[in-house]
């Protein structure tokens, strides 16, 4: 290990050098599941963000006490303490959101991309690092939902937001919001984000 | 005889209909990752088949005798400090996913251990896909339909028992397995075709991904059909003999 980034490069890389998404795949279930309209991967986007945030900041506070062997334990009941507390929030705040979003909330808990940040930086790295990184990743997160649900959505439903963008004589494209929607619209954009960055 | 209906329509629906991966989208990652070859991917299934299976049981038991509303441990453990209409109030389902995740994490770890000691073979066979099944989220996705199925539903007596919710579990294994080990035969042969570039690896997965996931949808609404053509005639016997009889 040459040398460490500092907070603020764990930031920017998290966006789009190394976007959780496109980059390191990893976190995929909600990515295909819950892109089918652009309110509900707003939602995920910040459930996720919670999430990640407060586990990274705690796992980082208690990194001196975790001993390996049991480390991946602790993250993951960290972890699934503050998706609780994201579950309740929404259900008590946005009620028929949660019940659209339905299993995909508590899923965050196995979700691969907040236990990747806690093994890869909050266990090592101190508060403000682990925060940012956190945050920077979660942007990045947010950003490539957004980018799958708002193709998925207007090409589906001929909507943005709820509100009607396309003229009214679009035909509803409705397998683009349907299960192969999700698949193919992601592998499409994956695909045209590796050609874009191969050409750079 | 409605029951067992009731069953063959949870292992149908669990492994074709709702497919884990093709309509639920859970357990993608490792179906992006492994699916490389075909011996690979089955291990995995079965693994996660296995996986699922004990989860699923432990997790029903829990939730059925501790977490929900008047569930009889939690009762009787209150009944110390409580009075016996408070105590049979209790609501623990709000720990529900701390207590899944650590049973999911517990009985893989219990599983390696076992297979370790009694079959060295088979721990051979699986031995590197056991520790990532934690973070499946099948599993996970599994153990919260059992929830749901358990403590969302109104009337107690629609509440699944344990055979169906171990049907569930073993029939959403061998659905993921179907689709793991269908993607991997087509991987094998993609490799040897002529793909863009850009398109290598994870893009090319997942646009066959939903081809597949297009094939699956022919499987939409075999379940109310067989429904209907399973309860027609035995229901009308019934009735006949039941009037018979009087």
């Amino acid at each position: 290990m040459a040398e460490q980034p500092t907070a603020l490069e764990r930031f920017v890389q998290g966006i789009l050098p190394e976007n959780p998404v496109y980059r390191q795949l990893i976190g995929l279930c909600p990515i295909l599941a819950i892109t089918n309209s652009m309110q509900a991967a707003v939602t995920m986007a910040v459930a996720v963000t919670f999430v990640l945030v407060c586990a990274n900041a705690v796992i980082s506070l208690i990194r001196p006490l975790l001993k390996p062997h049991l480390r991946i334990v602790i993250f993951t009941l960290t972890i699934a303490t503050f998706v609780t507390i994201a579950d309740r929030v929404l259900a008590a705040y946005l009620y028929q959101m949660s019940k659209t979003l339905g299993p995909y909330i508590p899923l965050i808990i196995v979700n691969c991309l907040i236990i990747c940040r806690c093994e890869v930086c909050a266990s090592k790295q101190p508060v403000f690092t682990a925060v940012s990184d956190a945050v920077g990743q979660s942007i990045g997160y947010g950003l490539a939902l957004a980018s799958i649900a708002c193709v998925r959505e207007v090409l589906g439903t001929g909507m943005f937001f709820g509100m009607r963008v396309m003229p009214a004589a679009w035909p509803d494209w409705s397998v683009m919001v349907l299960p192969p929607g999700g698949f193919i619209v992601f592998g499409l954009l994956l695909g045209t984000a590796n050609w874009i960055s191969n050409r750079r | 005889m409605v029951y067992f209906i009731d069953i063959l329509l949870i292992a149908l629906s669990a492994a074709l209909i709702n497919n884990f991966i093709f309509y639920y989208f859970v357990g993608a990652c490792p179906f992006i990752g492994v699916s490389r070859n075909v011996d690979m991917a089955f291990g995995m299934g079965c693994a996660v088949t296995f996986v699922m299976s004990i989860a699923v049981f432990l997790s029903w038991t829990i939730t059925t005798f501790i977490l929900v509303p008047g569930a009889p441990v939690s009762t009787f453990i209150a009944g110390f400090f409580l009075s016996a209409e408070q105590a049979a109030t209790i609501d623990l389902t709000i720990l529900s996913y701390i207590i899944y995740i650590f049973v999911i994490a517990s009985s893989v770890q219990f599983v390696e251990m076992y297979m370790r000691k009694f079959l060295p073979l088979l721990y051979k066979s699986f031995g590197v896909f056991l520790p990532l099944i934690t973070t499946n989220c099948a599993i996970m996705f599994a153990c919260l339909i059992i929830l749901s199925k358990v403590s969302g539903v109104e009337n107690p007596a629609d509440a699944w028992d344990l055979g169906r919710a171990l049907t569930l579990a073993f029939f959403g294994g061998v659905g993921f397995t179907i689709a793991i080990v269908i993607m991997a035969g087509i991987r094998e042969e993609l490799e040897l075709c002529d793909i863009p570039k850009p398109f290598q690896g994870a893009a090319i997965t997942l646009v066959v991904g939903g081809i597949l996931a297009l094939a699956f949808m022919g499987f939409t609404g075999v379940n109310t059909g067989l429904k209907k053509a399973l309860t027609f005639t035995p229901v009308a016997e019934a009735e006949m003999n039941d009037s018979g009889s009087h």
